[in-house]
This record gives structure tokens, C-alpha cells and sequence, in this order.
């Protein structure tokens, strides 16, 4: 046996050992998060029935559902989203068009990061000492302003980035036709990474559906449907919260449920992330 | 012409260098340009004369500064903070590089297209019609003469005309670069800049750009940066060769590759450097 061929052999034998520990990891990773989705899927599949989305949440020992819970939920995101989406968008062209370079650009994408890794119950403190406390009550706007201190930071740093993704011949085509920066940016730039900057969106809103920590303080609960914003509302993760914690077999079943109808819908978010940006790509292909 | 400040001494300067030109002055003049990207000093001293109604070809190694010398003549390289540009372009007796020279306005008159083709993400009509709704305010009917007689103008037209709502990227490279040609006149601009514009195309597409260029030399003053010689010699009246930042050698084409004055052209042309 030669030289070379030993070398050969034992680059085999390295690659054949990456191979199997990350095949490995792969599967350990998997394992869990399929776990995860089965329970969830087993126990709320079972306290799955039309009255989840027709009732609102029971006292204990009465029937009931989330109606109330599901619709808070939407409300506060949607809103949420109408606060922190266009501010993210506008500071992310900001960032990746005027700002690129320079230090206080840099300085504040670094602060932006510190705001994406801020842990969420944070967030919903500041919220609460800011707009809970003075107003003396617990509201769903305040409920809606913390995800929206979420979603900010994630849209800034897609919005920046996707921008910063398009090459600079087509800012200097557009520019090269005598339109001014501004036109060039939301007509040309924009159009460009809308994608992009779509998915991040999508994906902001996956992550805020599930906060519960920023709720806690903010939006609180309520037992009864109520679309008043200046009140405490219900919102899903804080019903499952409620429900989960208590010693009512049918309050568990409800948490489940709630459990299920959340994952679903982030999960359907993701693929419909996943989808826009797929085609976006064959379109441009 | 527009109205000259009185206390303005550049303009006035340039007045009396386009007064005192001959009479077929040449479009633009270059006078004592220096280019700089931060501290490097790209450009030295250029200067010389593009005739209108020609092609103007410059040509030299990479890096020799051909690439930078043409985006000045639209200010295109303002975009990056750390580039600046000194001395005189005169474009039609007015000093462009005069920071008072509105930038659109030079833009809309001094047309540019791309090493790459980059069609907008929109239609192919969206594409041409952007950059003319900016600039001026067409009715429907108008608009479309405009779009056809830019996309003809390109040699589009014929390859296009059905499908004028199509997605631009669904279009191939050489038709591509077509378009972004299309939508450069459109503007009716007076130069039209072309940065190296077959480079990313096959044989067949740079024939039929070249072909383009000139039938366009009617209508349009060209300067084209190539680093195809053939290409050079094949579409052009005038050549620049440039080595290092400094302009070495200026004149007719056809003398420039068959009895250049200076050695280091000389040397470069028949491929013995670059």
C-alpha cells in the first residue's frame, strides 16, 4: 500500500465518522422536536371541537372554549404587527441606504441586536412601567406594544439585510437614470427585496403568536370576548398559561387545545414564509 | 442654456472655453481630471476631447482607470462618499462636475449601461417606463410610441412587442442588456455611456449589440469602455488608451491600431502586456 492510498483510506474514515456523529446530532435534534409535536398533537387533538372557536373560556366545571382567547390573540398580533412593521421597514432602509457604512449606522444595528436578544419578559416590564402603571390598568394596546418592541428588531435586521442583498448595479442603474434616491429606493429597492422583507414579517409574527412573558404584564386576561383595546384581553398563550397551571382536567384539555391550534398556525406561517420566498426565486429565475 | 449666475466664475469660465471651441465644439471636453477613491489617486490629469455623433472607445489594462473615467461623465460614482473627482467635464459648455450642476438633470442627459444587465423587477414596459415617468408626464398613447420606439431604437421590438407585461428577468442575457440599452434612450438622452457591455454576453448577443451601437452613433455621442480590442478597433472612430490612471495615447481608431505614437500602446495592442 502506497502513500497516497493510505491518505485516501483515512479520509474515508474521517468522513464516514463526521458523517455518522452528524447524522446523529440530526436525529437527537429531530427527536425532540418530534416528541414535542406528537404530545401536543395526541392531547390537544382530543379537546379539539367547534366549541374552542364559538365559546369563550369557562369558569372551572363549565364548558367552554377559546373564542375569546383566539381573537385576542389576533387582534393584539395584528396590531402589533400595523406598529412594529412599518417602523422596522423604514429603520431597516435607513440602515441599508443611508447608513451603511457610517458609525452611527453601525451603532445602531448594534443596538437593534441587543433589542433582538432581549429576553421578552424584559420587554413586557418596560412596557408595563412605561403605559401599564401610569394608566392604572392593564390594556391590550400595552399588550400589542411589547410584541411590537419584538417585532421591531427582527424586521430592522431582515429589512437591513435583504436591502443590503440587492446589488449595487441596480442602485446605480436606477440612479444612473436621473431619479432621485428616495424614488430609486421605494420603487426599485424595495420592489426588490420584497420577498425578503415579507418573510421576515411573516416569521416576526410567528415568533410574537407564542410570547406569553410580555402578556403577563401587559394585556393580562379576560375570562369574557372583548374587543376594547384600553381593557385586559385574552390572548392564547396566556389562556394555556391559566389553564395549564390549574387543577381542572377540562382547563388541561383547553391548554392542550390552545397548545394545538398555536403550533398549527406558526407552523403554517413558516410554510407560507417558505412558499412566498420560493416563488419569489422561480420568478426571478 | 440656463441662466448664468453673475458672480459665477466657473460658469463663466466655462462660457468662454465653449465660446472660444470651433464651432462643431466637441460634446463633452475633458479638462484636468483627477480622480481619487479615498487616498489612491486613480485618475491624473486627463484630458481630451469626445466628438459628438462618434464612438469613443477607451481601452487599456484592468485597473487602468477606463471604468472610472466613465462614470464620471455622469456622476455615478457620487453614490460612494469616499470617491471624488477635481478638474472640468464640459458638457455642452457647462461643467458637470461643478457641484451646483443638477445631478438628475445631467443623468437624464447623459445616459449609462452596465457591464451586467440589471432589468428592474417589474415588466418589460414598467422597465422603460419608469425612468421617462420621472421625467417627464406622458398620456397613455404617448407613452407606448415611447416604449416602441426605445425598444425598436435597441433592436427589442420585434422580440418583445407581445409580450410587453412579461416579467423583464424572464428575458435572455443579450436581451437583457437590450432592454437596459432601451431604457437608457428612452430619456433621449445626448451621451449615452457604455461600461464594457457585451462582457457577460455570448458571440451571437455582442454581435447584435455591437451592430446597435452603430446604428445609435446617428442619434447619440458614445464612449464605450471595452476590453476587447477587436471590439474596439471593430465600433470605434476614436480611441483613448489609458495605463495606470493617466491617458497615454488619443486619437482616430484606425491610426491608434495600426501606427500608434507611443510605445507602451504600441506594446499593449499587440498583446505584449494588459
Amino acid at each position: 500500500m502506497n502513500i497516497s492510498e493510505k491518505l485516501y483510506r483515512r479520509r474515508r474514515l474521517r468522513n464516514a465518522a463526521a458523517l455518522a456523529l452528524s447524522g446523529c446530532a440530526t436525529v437527537f435534534g429531530l427527536f425532540w422536536l418530534l416528541w414535542i409535536l406528537w404530545t401536543t398533537l395526541v392531547n390537544g387533538a382530543h379537546a379539539l371541537n367547534p366549541a374552542l372557536f364559538t365559546h369563550s373560556t369557562p369558569p372551572p366545571g363549565e364548558s367552554g372554549g377559546l373564542a375569546n382567547a383566539l381573537f385576542g390573540s389576533l387582534l393584539i398580533s395584528a396590531l402589533a404587527l400595523a406598529i412594529g412593521a412599518p417602523i422596522g421597514v423604514l429603520a431597516g432602509t435607513w440602515l441599508a441606504e443611508y447608513a451603511r457604512r457610517g458609525r452611527l449606522g453601525e451603532f445602531i444595528r448594534f443596538l437593534n441586536d441587543i433589542l433582538l436578544s432581549a429576553p421578552s419578559i424584559v420587554l413586557g416590564l418596560f412596557v408595563y412601567a412605561l403605559v401599564v402603571k401610569p394608566a392604572g390598568h392593564f390594556s391590550a394596546f400595552a399588550g400589542a406594544l411589547a410584541l411590537a418592541l419584538i417585532v421591531l428588531p427582527i424586521v430592522v435586521r431582515t429589512c437591513d439585510e435583504m436591502l443590503q442583498l440587492v446589488p449595487n448595479a441596480m442602485r446605480e442603474a436606477a440612479l444612473s437614470l436621473g431619479v432621485p434616491q428616495w424614488k430609486v429606493t421605494v420603487q426599485i429597492l424595495w420592489r426588490s427585496a420584497r420577498p425578503g422583507i415579507v418573510t421576515g414579517i411573516l416569521l416576526a409574527l410567528a415568533r410574537i403568536s407564542g410570547e406569553t412573558a410580555p402578556l403577563l404584564f401587559t394585556a393580562l386576561n379576560n375570562q369574557y370576548w372583548t374587543a376594547k383595546l384600553d381593557a385586559p384581553m385574552a390572548s392564547v398563550p396566556v389562556a394555556i398559561f391559566q389553564f395549564a397551571m390549574s387543577p381542572y382536567e377540562d382547563w388541561h384539555a383547553l391548554a392542550w387545545a390552545g397548545a394545538l391550534v398555536v403550533t398549527v398556525f406558526v407552523l403554517l406561517l413558516s410554510l407560507a414564509a417558505r412558499w412566498y420566498l420560493r416563488r419569489a426565486h422561480v420568478a426571478h429565475d | 442654456m440656463i441662466a448664468i449666475p453673475m458672480n459665477d466664475t466657473a460658469y463663466l469660465r466655462s462660457e468662454v472655453l465653449a465660446a472660444t471651441a470651433l464651432p462643431q465644439a466637441s460634446r463633452i471636453a475633458v479638462r484636468d481630471v483627477d480622480f481619487y477613491y479615498g487616498d489612491f489617486h486613480a485618475l491624473k490629469r486627463i484630458s481630451f476631447e469626445i466628438a459628438p455623433l462618434q464612438v469613443t472607445a477607451l481601452i487599456g489594462p484592468s485597473g487602468c482607470g477606463k471604468s472610472t473615467l466613465l462614470r464620471i461623465f455622469n456622476r455615478i460614482y457620487s453614490v460612494y462618499p469616499k470617491q471624488r473627482a477635481s478638474g472640468e467635464i464640459l458638457l455642452d459648455g457647462e461643467n458637470i462636475l461643478d457641484p451646483r450642476y443638477p445631478i438628475n438633470r445631467l443623468r437624464s442627459k447623459v445616459g449609462m449601461v452596465f457591464q451586467k444587465p440589471v432589468p428592474f423587477p417589474m415588466s418589460i414596459r414598467d422597465n422603460i417606463a419608469w425612468g421617462i415617468r420621472h421625467h417627464e408626464k406622458l398620456g397613455r398613447g404617448e407613452m407606448e410610441a415611447r416604449i416602441e420606439q426605445a425598444l425598436s431604437s435597441a433592436a427589442l421590438w420585434d422580440e418583445v412587442k407581445d409580450k410587453l407585461g412579461q416579467n423583464a428577468l424572464s428575458l435572455s442575457g443579450g436581451q437583457q442588456q437590450r432592454l437596459c440599452i432601451a431604457r437608457a434612450i428612452a430619456l433621449k438622452p445626448e451621451v449615452l455611456l457604455l461600461d464594457e457591455p457585451t462582457s457577460a454576453l455570448d458571440p451571437i448577443a455582442t454581435g447584435r449589440i455591437e451592430q446597435l451601437i452603430e446604428e445609435l452613433k446617428r442619434d447619440y455621442t458614445i464612449v464605450i469602455v471595452t476590453h476587447n480590442m477587436q471590439q474596439a478597433a471593430r465600433v470605434s472612430d476614436k480611441t483613448a488608451f489609458m495605463y495606470l490612471g493617466e491617458l497615454i495615447e488619443f486619437g482616430d481608431t484606425e491610426r491608434i491600431f495600426t501606427k500608434p505614437d507611443k510605445q507602451q500602446t504600441e506594446d499593449y495592442i499587440s498583446g505584449r502586456f494588459g
